[in-house]
């Protein structure tokens, strides 16, 4: 068994012009011990899966149809208060921009004992110690507890982000941009760390970026998402090395490598996909140079192309 | 708080306080004509209230000799003498200060509680019939001229059901039994003011504690909150309502000019033996170096509420505490 | 480029009174605003009142009747006419005592805003020493010290109610100076003032029309106050004298409500209507208010 499952996840958006389609069957597994690294642009719906799995969605957000299965339960059917038990034990999330997701008037320490006494049913002071832990594991001075967010540096406040969401030892962490807003020497500071704890604690990680050189440091399996479908899902070496799918090549093309020759990356042709009335047949056709009539008519399915490896195009590689 | 944060407060203060200085002077001097004219013109004026003037404006020197002698008679106390009462001004203003602030005071405390409950529950029930019915009630009175309210209370309670009485501190040449009846009968004069008052206040801070904290229920650090497990009256409580506190005695701290406007009114119309009433008086009769006086002694004291609320604020918020 | 530009500005009106027309607050501080209006302009020519003219000894204080529809006051005058007779005053106070304030503030917020500087926080701790002064006790020894006739009732509120103004208008400007066109005209070396007329002010004038709306309204409740305690213009038959009447002759502890809660009553339907407005022009120009 699978430590998570989502199953044909539809997430949709009410808004005044009509139904937004972030998330359109959306499928991928999570096993323990290991890094799924979900990819794509911004607004291709990854953020949004993350927020569904969590139930954090706005109040305009709605999960349509779909299954999300945590260790074969699926959270989706659970009562309000079943799942609120489940928050943060079995799923916890690393947010995007710690500069805002911690409350400027509670002191740091508080934020996370909190969580501890509400669902391990620590007392404060035992609370407040497993927090001293928590510091020291993510490598910040433990006397530290008692200060404010504003006093910590952009980067402290990411590891103060991850304490905290591993605070009562989840099952699965959904990392959420975590090292977009920080410089590169931090950034590799933070995913050196999620790398040891990855080792140390048998957690499930899923982290969601942008960034591809993230991902080759530390994901063993990869997401590409496009416009709230999963276009291409493999390990991190097939994805890099033997991608099938044309926005994924464009991706890791648009990248640049410092190995590589010293040109200019090529960008993608095109706009971002409307998500009210998204393309016909494959999402991608409108900015694929080998989209023909069947790509622009017929959706494609994920097929599998070789172990652990799917693709959603009709061509499945042909071309790259 | 920070050393600079209360350096700099202080001196903000001070420079505001001797702006007003220099503009009350200059204020009372405006005046249409030379000011002993018309000054000579109003029936109040006795010949020792207008030699009292003449002395504490200097009227025969050079204009800054005048205001060095203005400065120098502030602090020594001297505020001329009321043409109304034949006292000191300080003196008239000094035997007023209590019922005020007793009357604003519990006004302000009992609105301040009120307004920050019903503001909570109409955020936190957005939409529904608690935040509509105190939404309409805040926009009503804030429509209204608070002296009209007013008249509205007395005529229900005093006139009609005859519940409270209509004017002034105590029932006027009443023997009391015992001290507890006289406490009794004022605090039924106290009432009808000091709901006036709180009525007024209490849509003021309702409205202005429901918009921050439906502000601060749309910043990132809820949704943590929320993601950790806890309930809607947890997160409201213990992270958000923190967080809008902070605004909240700021700007309380800084409505109370408004205030001060709405004694006035309430003390005119329940004949209240406080400032506001003494200001009308003053204004009635044309008294004025009594004028310049309450005006001057009011302003302190906004300064002053700002100041302390500006200290509040310092030593509240972790972000600019040391 | 003439051209462009009324091309583009009628759509925006229309495309404006029509969200304007949508809104429920819009429509509902439209229609009470115009009533009074009209009430205004055409009410006392069709129901003439005389201030001056008052009733006999029997006719002081009458409940309402077939022959005085709102009773009488404690001069013996009919209350109605009375009050549509105010309307006319109250609006007029009130609109043209909230154009000074207008006027003042948008100038010195739009000075302070360009000239950021020196002469802005100059103007600004002007501003500033304005909105700590307490605005009653202010009105109120200002009102005693000019006079109490119609246009200086108008100049003292006009004078004490800029400060608010001048703040907001002042943080746009320094929004709108930000914008490319700003520094293209600059470039070409326009001079300031024409810089400010021609290009920051119809930027900042929407804000502008919605401020006043909203200052409108503090406007009539500032002469209904004035006016209540004693420093109304004693010849103007505005709500705030009636009141001021009313409580002189101590209608309320008679029980003459004809008397005193109809003036209250135009006060409070006056003031929501500019309210109502003045929150449905701040939703269209800012939708991030919307749903408050």
């Amino acid at each position: 068994m699978e430590l998570l499952e989502v199953k044909n996840l539809k997430t949709y958006f009410k808004t005044q012009k009509g139904m937004v389609k972030a998330v359109d069957g959306v499928s991928y597994s999570l096993d323990y011990g290991k890094v799924l690294g979900l990819v794509g642009e911004s607004g291709c719906g990854k953020t949004t899966t993350a927020l569904s799995i969590a139930k954090l969605l706005p109040p305009e957000g709605e999960i349509v149809s779909g299954e999300i299965l945590l260790e074969g339960e699926d959270l989706l059917k659970l009562s309000k208060n079943k799942f609120k038990r489940k928050r943060w034990k079995d799923v916890s999330i690393i947010f995007q921009g710690a500069m805002s997701a911690l409350n400027p008037v509670m002191k740091v320490g508080l934020q996370i004992a909190e969580a501890l006494m509400l669902h391990e049913k620590l007392t404060y002071k035992q609370a407040m110690n497993r927090t001293k832990e928590l510091f020291k594991l993510v490598e910040i001075d433990e006397n530290r507890v008692s200060n404010y967010p504003h006093e910590f540096s952009g980067g402290m406040k990411q590891r103060v982000m991850i304490a905290m969401a591993l605070a009562c030892n989840p099952k699965v962490v959904i990392g959420d941009e975590p090292t977009t807003a920080l410089d590169v020497m931090v950034q590799a500071q933070i995913l050196n760390l999620l790398e040891k704890l990855k080792k140390e604690i048998n957690m499930g990680l899923i982290l969601i970026t942008h960034d591809l050189s993230v991902l080759g440091e530390i994901c063993d399996n990869v997401c590409v998402m496009y416009a709230g479908k999963i276009v291409e899902n493999g390990t991190v070496e097939k994805i890099f090395n033997n991608h099938k799918h044309p926005y994924t090549h464009k991706l890791i093309k648009a990248f640049p490598n410092i190995h590589g020759e010293r040109k200019l990356s090529t960008s993608i042709p095109g706009n971002p996909p409307n998500l009210l009335t998204p393309p016909s047949g494959c999402r991608f056709h409108p900015r694929c140079e080998f989209a023909d009539e069947k790509c622009r008519t017929k959706e494609p399915e994920l097929n599998k192309v070789g172990d652990h490896h799917f693709v959603a195009c009709h061509y499945g590689g042909a071309f790259i | 708080m920070k050393r600079s944060y209360f350096i700099k407060k202080v001196f903000q203060a001070l420079l505001t306080i001797a702006a007003i200085l220099v503009f009350n002077y200059f204020l009372f001097r405006i005046m249409p004509g030379d000011p002993l004219q018309s000054l000579m013109r109003n029936p109040k004026a006795t010949p020792e209230a207008i030699e009292g003037l003449k002395k504490l404006y200097g009227l025969n020197y050079p204009w800054y000799v005048q205001f060095e002698i203005y400065i120098k008679n502030l602090f020594s106390g001297n505020l001329g003498m009321s043409f109304l009462y034949k006292q000191p001004v300080y003196e008239v203003i000094g035997s007023r200060v209590l019922p005020t602030v007793l009357m604003v005071g519990l006004a302000e405390i009992l609105a301040t509680i009120v307004g920050i409950v019903l503001g909570i529950l109409a955020a936190a029930r957005r939409g529904k019939a608690v935040d509509v019915a105190s939404l309409s009630f805040s926009l009503i009175t804030y429509s209204m001229p608070t002296f009209w309210l007013g008249i509205i209370l007395v005529s229900i309670f005093s006139v009609s059901l005859q519940l409270l009485p209509t004017t002034g501190l105590l029932t006027a040449g009443q023997s009391y039994s015992s001290t507890m009846s006289m406490l009794v009968d004022g605090i039924k004069h106290l009432i009808l003011p000091t709901l006036t008052m709180s009525l007024v206040l209490i849509g003021e801070y309702t409205l202005l504690m429901r918009n921050t904290l439906i502000d601060v229920l749309t910043e990132d650090y809820i949704t943590t909150a929320y993601a950790k497990g806890f309930n809607e009256d947890y997160v409201i409580k213990k992270h958000a309502v923190p967080n809008a506190m902070l605004p909240m005695i700021t700007i309380i701290a800084m409505n109370t000019g408004f205030v001060i406007g709405g004694a006035i009114q309430v003390e005119t119309i329940f004949s209240w033996p406080g400032i506001g009433r003494l200001m009308y008086d003053a204004l009635t009769a044309r008294d004025y170096p009594l004028l310049q006086g309450i005006f001057l002694m009011i302003t302190f004291a906004v300064i002053i509420a700002n100041l302390l609320a500006d200290f509040t604020y310092g030593y509240l918020d972790p972000r600019v505490k040391q | 480029m003439k051209d462009m530009k009324s091309k583009t500005k009628r759509p925006k009106l229309k495309k404006f009174l029509v969200s304007l027309r949508n809104s429920k607050m819009g429509t509902m501080g439209s229609v009470i605003l115009v009533f009074f209006l009209l009430l205004a302009i055409i009410g006392p020519i069709i129901y003439p009142f005389n201030p001056q003219v008052f009733g006999t000894g029997r006719e002081i204080l009458n409940s309402p009747s077939m022959h005085h529809l709102l009773g009488t006051d404690d001069m013996g005058r009919d209350v109605l006419g009375n009050l549509i007779a105010g309307s006319r005053i109250s609006l007029l106070v009130g609109i043209m005592a909230t154009l000074i304030s207008m006027i003042i503030g948008t100038v010195l917020g739009i000075l302070a805003g360009y000239y950021n500087k020196r002469i802005g926080s100059l103007i600004m701790q002007f501003t500033d020493f304005f909105l700590v002064i307490p605005w009653l006790p202010l009105m109120l020894v200002l009102a005693v010290i000019l006079g109490t006739s119609i246009w200086n009732i108008i100049l003292v509120i006009g004078l004490t109610g800029w400060a608010g103004t001048a703040r907001v208008v002042r943080a746009q400007t320094l929004s709108v100076k930000e914008r490319p066109f700003i520094e293209r005209a600059v470039a070409i070396g326009s001079s300031g003032r024409h810089i400010m007329v021609k290009h920051i002010l119809p930027n900042v004038f929407p804000l502008v029309f919605a401020n006043t709306i909203l200052v409108s309204a503090v406007a009539i409740l500032s002469e209904t106050t004035l006016s209540f305690l004693g420093l109304g213009d004693p010849t103007q038959p505005s709500w705030g004298m009636m009141l001021h009447y009313a409580f002189e002759s101590g209608a309320a502890s008679i029980g003459a409500y004809w008397f005193f809660i109809p003036p209250g009553l135009a006060v409070v339907l006056v003031v929501l209507g500019f309210t109502f407005l003045g929150y449905a022009f701040d939703e269209i120009l800012n939708p991030k208010l919307k749903g408050r």
